[in-house]
């Protein structure tokens, strides 16, 4: 592999120096420490040569060459301090400082132009400047003043090479030439996404975070990862003093990480003043006595109309934990021997790996229950059931980034433009370098545009489109025969079971063209490499793991697997779903997959923990809510969920948390949840910890604390510990010597990591230490001194015979049919500025400012038979539940389709959706509910 | 006991917000994406041919409205920027924006263009441009144009698509009043006419094979023929290069004769298109085309609507079979598309930038490909070279110079025009053998040899042979041989600051705005020699770095008539 690489040589100002092949004559500059001044060259950008800063002399050529865009041949002479090459350089730095260097020096302190032009000493003042330009500061995110732009294009090249969110351009020409957003138009009106990635490329404070944050003082920067979805960005947060004089986090720049190197979307970037926010718990809370739980509650507090202090007072740790872990106690204890157990435990898959195995061993061990679970089972369960099933692994083949190596991407039931935008960013690299993408979406998402067919098929018919492809792929000849005969079981019960679903009939119902389905089905089979990405749109269905298993089927009967650029990627949603699923923060599972039910594995974890545990696996989200509602679940610790939002049917979800006779939420805000808690825990951010997460990719990550949590607020760690304690668990994670459980401890946070390593054989080769030192591993790792698997499954699968199996699907309707009565179908999924139900993100300013209300989307011809004007308020009724919004009319949405965030309390989405689940993955129906839409006469609507 | 109470906003009021989250960015109604259907026609969604649909856009709407702009992008899966920038790169696409209310306002009735060229200029177009707003009304929009290609017939006014010879305002007047808007067809020899001539025998003996491809390049290099656009490339050396690349190989013509002053191309295609479009069909069988690009200003209307006609009686009786595809690509108003590899560009439908080079457009060309880009004269002289033999045009010459050029003579001249002249003629020889001589009165003050960016040179210096090469130790170069020449007499001075002036706002107004030593230096070097006083050694720096930095040639050659006023003309400036 490792061939000596051929270095170039060349002179540079009369010196040998040698450059890499590729390499521009810049950096190998830069690397023998003779720079040259440049501005346009950014390291992340492809190089444009337009400012001519970075011009050398080259023997024997007519002009100055830029030494960003030529790279060396043997034997060159270059010349980057020689007087007409300076002369160059200087007069550039001139030029350009004449129109743009007091602009710069008033937007920001580290201007790229006054460095150079200092260090060159470039003249001052002889020369005319330009006229000055009004700056467009309409977006809450950055401010853009053009006065201090050399369009150099750094911004234009992150938007549109980078990111392809192709918003900026250069408009106009000559000394007229502009930085463009769309039409010349001001960016709060444009299709900007506020990724920021144009910001952190701008080298002259021409673009710069909103209200001068960027001339703060920073007091110090800390590398850590971002909290919210499962792509795993590594950023660092620039640390400062906020306007009450707090240390916050003031600005957010990209980190080089594996998964993101250095780009950020709208969210990693400017959703981080949620940790500061005036709402955050600080002191325990203890429901007040005689003050009963009514869910009508929620809304009177988000309302205003009933303060927090009408349901709580205050209280100090000793008596909130006492109180907590008394009650829990107590039901535990209460229970008749042999009976279900009383006790449930939501986790979360915001928390971190340490919580996440922390809070599964005291449900296991203290609850002495296995009923334990978190909102995995709200997104990807049925994926992971499906792949348990037929691959034996619930993690995804491969990363995300190995579409740059795909020839076809298949995306299907998955928007990552809003909720995986870096992800969605390699995705439309890859197709600008020529890959072929299948969308497969009902609805014409910020991704259709890139797509070569976007199947926007009925909703609810993914198993008609998916077993078409398959009936084709299996007559006609599109079967990879070796690999299915080496590697895979069932083949014969597959094709038996799709030999009825013709192009034709499949097309019926699902809508979606036979000739097209043949299309897609042989450019899938045939491509060099197809990976399939796919998201909630496949498993949030009552028949979701039947979508996942024809979706391996696919991969499996082609090969599309087990190489790079193939494969299967169930994109994760929480920043750490997977790692929580990893360490046993579900009910049929101890950590990395060991049933509960076998008797081995509880004989191990016996042993390990010395704790007696239960053989029968527990009992799932929606099972535990009906558990609650039917009285049999009596008590609850509920730690960063919120079931009384993200739960379906919230009606009866909200009933069945009221009823509970004892609940304690540990949290860092009052959510829906918390308002019907009995105590309530202050606890720690993200920003505020120590901690491993583990991404799409597998790929576990460090966060590292930037701030100290607010008041009395404690680590998370810490709290679980407390209550650990107090029901009888003699643990001793955080000790004295780690302080009172306020600020962040490293020590204790590596103890519990190193105890769950000894459990999780694909963490065997990545201690503590290596985090601390690498940041980031792929998992699994064997050995310390190697990288990680970033593909799996190259040879075997890991089952028991080491083959996959085909578990075959039929189309089958769901429950949720329209009817005359409810004629539509609606789909709840989320917006590219909130993050699932806004505990977060409706409390950073910038992303509440840009996405304030909730919206219905709706088709132009549905709304013209409702009468809806765009804007205008509208109701939308189920089975289940009502809600009111504002109309956003779009061809975007399918015709009968409406489209709903469930970011929302004003709207709560989940009040219209349904609690009946999938057989086998246990996860609700949120993607198709039958509903119907009427015009609200009056323009009161929420949020208008 | 203090207990956190959620507000209803969190967002504070000075914050900026939108007033709902919604799709964000301009909406397209279905009405909008009709009316751009529409308008395109049959025109394919291709994205190199997103010039032309915004043509087409504008020549229906007599502008591009935003809304349009939206649609289109939208029918091309197109970001909206990705179409904006281009619109808004060229001169002759009138982009407009909805006003507070979202209505848009209607284009004018009609827009009449004055050439502000230096010929135009010496011929009085300042005086045209000041007198006709008010003669012409309100709803007819005057404009100042950069030099319109028809230098001969100065001063120039362009009545919609209608070029006014020696315009006075009378006479823009009396065409604006009758709405004659459109552009005469030349009276060129057609198909049938140039076969009864004997044209396309050459390219059918080329495909017949009595003449081979070897003794076809040698011919062409021997010849001596240089590329006449004005980089003067050997000809016969750039089709070998191009064959030896891999296939497919394309081959663009540019005939976007922008250069002030030059109108030559626009002379022989007016007359004898074929026998341009058989050198080039030559050419391509030589180099092994696997198509042909042609791209022609947008102001040669005549032109457009001669070459539409004979390329379809072409394609409608080939001459021989197997030819290339060809395909008219329509210019928008920018004089940097004249240079190489913004042309490419720009025939891929996008903004015309240079692109940096290495690699060369031989290698690295159009959509990637390898390409023959060829000036249309090179390609006009081909069937005379090949079928006269090399030696003939080699024999042509004078003062020890090589071959013929076809100069294109304008300004204070008698008979101003394109004149064939041997090359390495003098200015002197020239005006008198060719032109009639100057004027009645007339004192030779100074002459352009090489349109605008070619330098100025004063008469004292009116003996060097023009030619390629011979003007370089001079500060200046021959370019595309566009010739202006200035004269002094008893009731005028032409002065070579005013000249400079006039060109540098020129280049200031055509730089395409990538690289900094030609946006910010045309910029900040016209308003410093606008200046009573020049700041000599500044200007000397400036000149320095946009000859050395610039990314091509515009740039590079911005500052020769400053350049040149110093070196020959300062005593000018010790006036001023």
């Amino acid at each position: 592999m490792n061939k000596p690489v051929e270095l170039i040589e060349f002179s540079l100002n009369g010196r040998a120096i040698t450059a890499q092949p590729g390499e521009t004559i810049l950096d190998a500059a830069k690397r023998a420490r003779m720079p040259i001044p440049h501005l346009c060259a950014s390291r992340a950008l492809e190089p444009a040569g337009n400012c001519r800063a970075c011009v050398v002399e080259i023997a024997g050529e007519r002009v100055l060459a830029p030494s960003c865009c030529r790279t060396p041949t043997a034997g060159m002479k270059v010349e980057s301090t020689s007087a007409r090459a300076v002369a160059a350089q200087k007069m550039v730095l001139e030029l350009l400082v004449s129109d743009a260097g007091a602009a710069s020096a008033a937007q920001t302190q580290e201007s790229k132009l006054l460095f150079w032009a200092d260090r060159l000493q470039a003249p001052r003042g002889r020369l005319p400047g330009r006229e000055s330009v009004a700056p467009d500061t309409s977006h809450p995110a950055f401010a853009v003043n053009l006065d201090a732009c050399i369009q150099c294009t750094r911004c234009i090249r992150a938007c549109r090479d980078e990111q392809v969110n192709d918003v900026l351009g250069l408009a106009f020409r000559g000394a007229h030439a502009k930085i463009v957003f769309d039409q010349d138009d001001p960016v709060l009106a444009s299709t900007c996404v506020a990724c920021g990635e144009c910001v952190q490329a701008c080298p002259t404070g021409a673009l710069m975070p909103a209200r001068g944050v960027g001339l703060e003082k920073i007091e110090k920067t800390v590398d850590s990862v971002c909290p919210y979805c499962g792509v795993g960005c590594q950023l660092t947060w620039h640390v400062g003093r906020n306007e009450q004089g707090a240390e916050s986090i003031r600005y957010v720049t990209g980190r080089d990480g594996p998964a993101n190197h250095g780009r950020l979307c709208v969210k990693g970037r400017f959703g981080f003043d949620y940790v500061r926010d005036g709402e955050r718990l600080s002191v325990p809370l203890i429901r007040r006595d005689g003050v009963g739980k009514d869910p009508a509650q929620i809304e009177q507090v988000k309302r205003g109309e009933l303060p927090l202090s009408a349901l709580f007072r205050e209280a100090g740790w000793d008596e909130a934990l006492d109180r907590a872990a008394g009650g829990l106690a107590r039901i535990r204890d209460g229970a008749v021997p042999g009976a279900p157990s009383p006790l449930a435990g939501f986790g979360s898959a915001k928390g971190s790996n340490e919580e996440a195995y922390l809070f599964q061993k005291l449900v296991r061990t203290g609850f002495r229950t296995h009923n334990v679970d978190h909102c995995t089972r709200l997104c990807h369960a049925s994926s992971v059931a499906a792949l348990l099933e037929g691959i034996g692994s619930g993690a995804v083949s491969n990363p995300v980034e190995d579409v740059a190596r795909a020839d076809l991407i298949l995306l299907i039931g998955a928007n990552p433009a809003a909720n995986h935008p870096v992800a969605a960013s390699w995705i439309k690299n890859a197709v600008k370098r020529g890959a072929r993408l299948v969308l497969a979406d009902p609805r014409a998402t910020p991704m259709a545009r890139f797509a070569t067919w976007h199947l926007a098929f009925r909703p609810d018919t993914d198993v008609a489109l998916l077993t078409g492809l398959l009936h084709v792929i299996v007559t006609e000849g599109l079967v990879d025969e070796a690999f299915v005969a080496a590697r895979v079981n069932g083949y014969e019960a597959l094709k038996a079971s799709v030999a009825e679903a013709t192009p034709e009939r499949m097309a019926e119902i699902c809508g979606i063209p036979a000739a097209t389905i043949r299309e897609v089905a042989r450019a899938y089979a045939t491509s060099k490499g197809s990976m399939i990405l796919w998201g909630m749109g496949i498993s949030q269905h009552v028949h979701g793991t039947d979508n996942a298993r024809c979706l391996i089927a696919l991969a499996l009967v082609t090969g599309q697997i087990g190489r790079p650029g193939t494969g299967l990627h169930p994109l994760r949603g929480q920043n750490n779903v997977q790692g929580a699923s990893d360490a046993g923060l579900i009910p049929m599972m101890y950590p990395n997959y060991q049933r509960v039910v076998r008797d081995e594995v509880r004989a191990k974890f016996e042993s390990l923990w010395g704790e007696g545990l239960g053989s029968e696996a527990g009992l799932t989200v929606v099972e535990i809510m009906h558990a609650a509602a039917a009285g049999t679940i009596r008590g609850m610790f509920v730690e960063g969920e919120n079931p009384a939002m993200s739960d379906p049917d919230l009606d009866h979800a909200r009933a069945a948390i009221a009823k509970l006779e004892h609940l304690v939420v540990q949290d860092i805000f009052p959510t829906e949840t918390a308002i019907l808690a009995d105590v309530v825990l202050p606890a720690s951010a993200w920003a505020e910890k120590w901690g491993t997460v583990t991404n799409t990719d597998r790929l576990i990550q460090i966060g590292r604390p930037a701030l100290t949590p607010p008041g009395q607020a404690r680590q998370d760690l810490w709290v679980i510990e407390q209550i650990a304690r107090r029901i009888g668990l003699g643990w001793n994670y955080w000790r004295a010597e780690d302080g009172d459980g306020h600020a962040a401890a490293e020590a204790p946070v590596a103890r519990v990591y190193e105890e769950m390593r000894g459990v999780m054989e694909p963490l065997a080769g990545v201690p503590w230490s290596r985090l601390v030192r690498e940041d980031a591993v792929v998992t699994p790792a064997e050995r310390e001194d190697e990288p990680g698997h970033a593909v799996v499954f190259t040879d075997r699968f890991p089952t028991a015979d080491g083959r996959a199996t085909l578990v075959p699907a039929r189309f089958a309707p769901g429950p949720e049919q329209p009817s005359a009565e409810y004629p539509l179908v609606i789909a709840t999924g989320r917006v590219l500025e909130h993050w699932h139900t806004g505990a977060m993100t409706r409390r950073a300013e910038v992303l509440e400012a840009l996405a304030p209300a909730p919206v219905v989307s709706i088709h132009p011809v549905d709304a013209a038979r409702l009468d809806l004007a765009d804007g205008a308020a509208l109701r939308v009724e189920s089975r289940h539940g009502a809600i009111e919004a504002v109309a956003d009319i779009t061809p975007a949405v399918r015709e009968g389709q409406l489209f709903i965030p469930f970011a929302y309390w004003e709207a709560a989405a989940n009040k219209l959706t349904g609690s009946a689940i999938d057989a086998f993955g246990k996860i609700p129906g949120f993607k198709v509910t039958a509903v119907r839409a009427v015009r609200i006469p009056e323009p009161a609507a929420p949020g208008s | 006991m203090a207990i956190t109470e959620i507000p209803l906003r969190v967002v504070r009021d000075e914050l900026p917000r939108r007033q709902r989250a919604r799709s964000s960015g301009r909406k397209v109604d279905p009405s909008t994406l009709d009316e751009v259907r529409d308008a395109l026609g049959t025109l394919p969604l291709r994205r190199d041919l997103l010039i032309e649909h915004l043509h087409a856009l504008n020549d229906r709407h007599g502008q591009l409205r935003a809304d349009h702009l939206a649609a289109l992008a939208q029918l091309h899966r197109l970001a909206q920027v990705e179409v904006f920038e281009v619109a808004s790169f060229y001169h002759h696409f009138d982009v407009v924006r909805e006003g507070a209310d979202g209505a848009f306002e209607a284009p004018a009735s009609l827009t009449v263009r004055v050439c502000n060229g230096l010929s135009c200029e010496l011929a009085g177009a300042r005086a045209l441009i000041e007198k006709l707003p008010s003669l012409l009304g309100a709803d007819v929009r005057v404009l100042e144009a950069p030099c319109v290609g028809r230098c001969e017939q100065a001063p120039v006014a362009v009545v919609h698509q209608r070029p006014v010879a020696q315009a006075t305002a009378e006479r823009v007047q009396g065409e604006a009043a009758r709405r004659r808007t459109q552009d005469d067809l030349p009276a060129a020899i057609d198909l049938p006419g140039y076969l009864a001539q004997g044209g396309y025998r050459l390219l059918r003996d080329c495909h017949a094979g009595t003449r081979d491809i070897e003794s076809v390049l040698k011919a062409m290099e021997d010849s001596g023929l240089r590329g006449l656009g004005g980089a003067g490339f050997p000809a016969g050396r750039k089709w070998r290069i191009v064959r030896a690349e891999s296939a497919p190989r394309l081959m663009a013509v540019n005939i976007d004769e922008g250069e002030p002053g030059t109108f030559k191309d626009r002379h022989y295609l007016e007359r004898d298109p074929h026998r341009f479009l058989e050198g080039m069909l030559v050419a391509a069988w030589a180099v092994g085309i696997a198509k042909i690009y042609v791209y022609l200003r947008d102001e040669y209307h005549g032109c457009r609507a001669l070459l539409e006609r004979e390329l379809a009686a072409l394609r409608a009786a080939p001459p021989a079979a197997g030819l290339p595809e060809i395909e008219l690509r329509r210019g928008a108003g920018a004089y940097i598309c004249g240079e190489e590899s913004a042309m490419i560009e720009s025939i891929e439908g996008k903004r015309g930038m240079p692109r940096l080079r290495p690699p060369y457009v031989a290698q690295v060309g159009l959509f990637g490909r390898p390409t023959l880009e060829h000036n249309f004269e090179t390609l006009y002289w081909v069937r005379d070279l090949l079928e006269r033999g090399p030696q003939w045009f080699a024999s042509q010459g004078r003062h020890g110079r090589k071959g013929l050029r076809s100069f294109s003579v304008s300004g204070r001249v008698r008979e101003p025009g394109v004149k064939l002249a041997p090359a390495g003629i003098t200015l002197r020889e020239l005006v008198d053998e060719y032109c009639g001589g100057l004027p009645e009165g007339h004192e030779l003050y100074a002459y352009l040899p090489g349109g605008a960016s070619g330098g100025i040179l004063p008469a004292s210096m009116a003996d060097i042979p023009l030619d390629f090469d011979t003007l370089q130790p001079h500060g200046c170069f021959i370019g595309s041989a566009a010739v202006m020449v200035l004269t002094r007499s008893a009731r005028h001075v032409d002065r070579a600051v005013d000249a400079a002036r006039n060109l540098m706002r020129f280049f200031e107004d055509e730089s395409c705005g990538q690289c900094t030593p030609c946006r910010a230096g045309t910029a900040k070097a016209r308003a410093l020699i606008e200046r009573d006083t020049w700041d000599l050694p500044l200007l000397a720096e400036l000149s320095q770095v946009m000859r050395d930095a610039s990314i091509c040639g515009l740039g590079q050659a911005a500052p020769n008539p400053v350049d040149c006023v110093v070196r020959y003309f300062p005593h000018e400036l010790e006036r001023a």
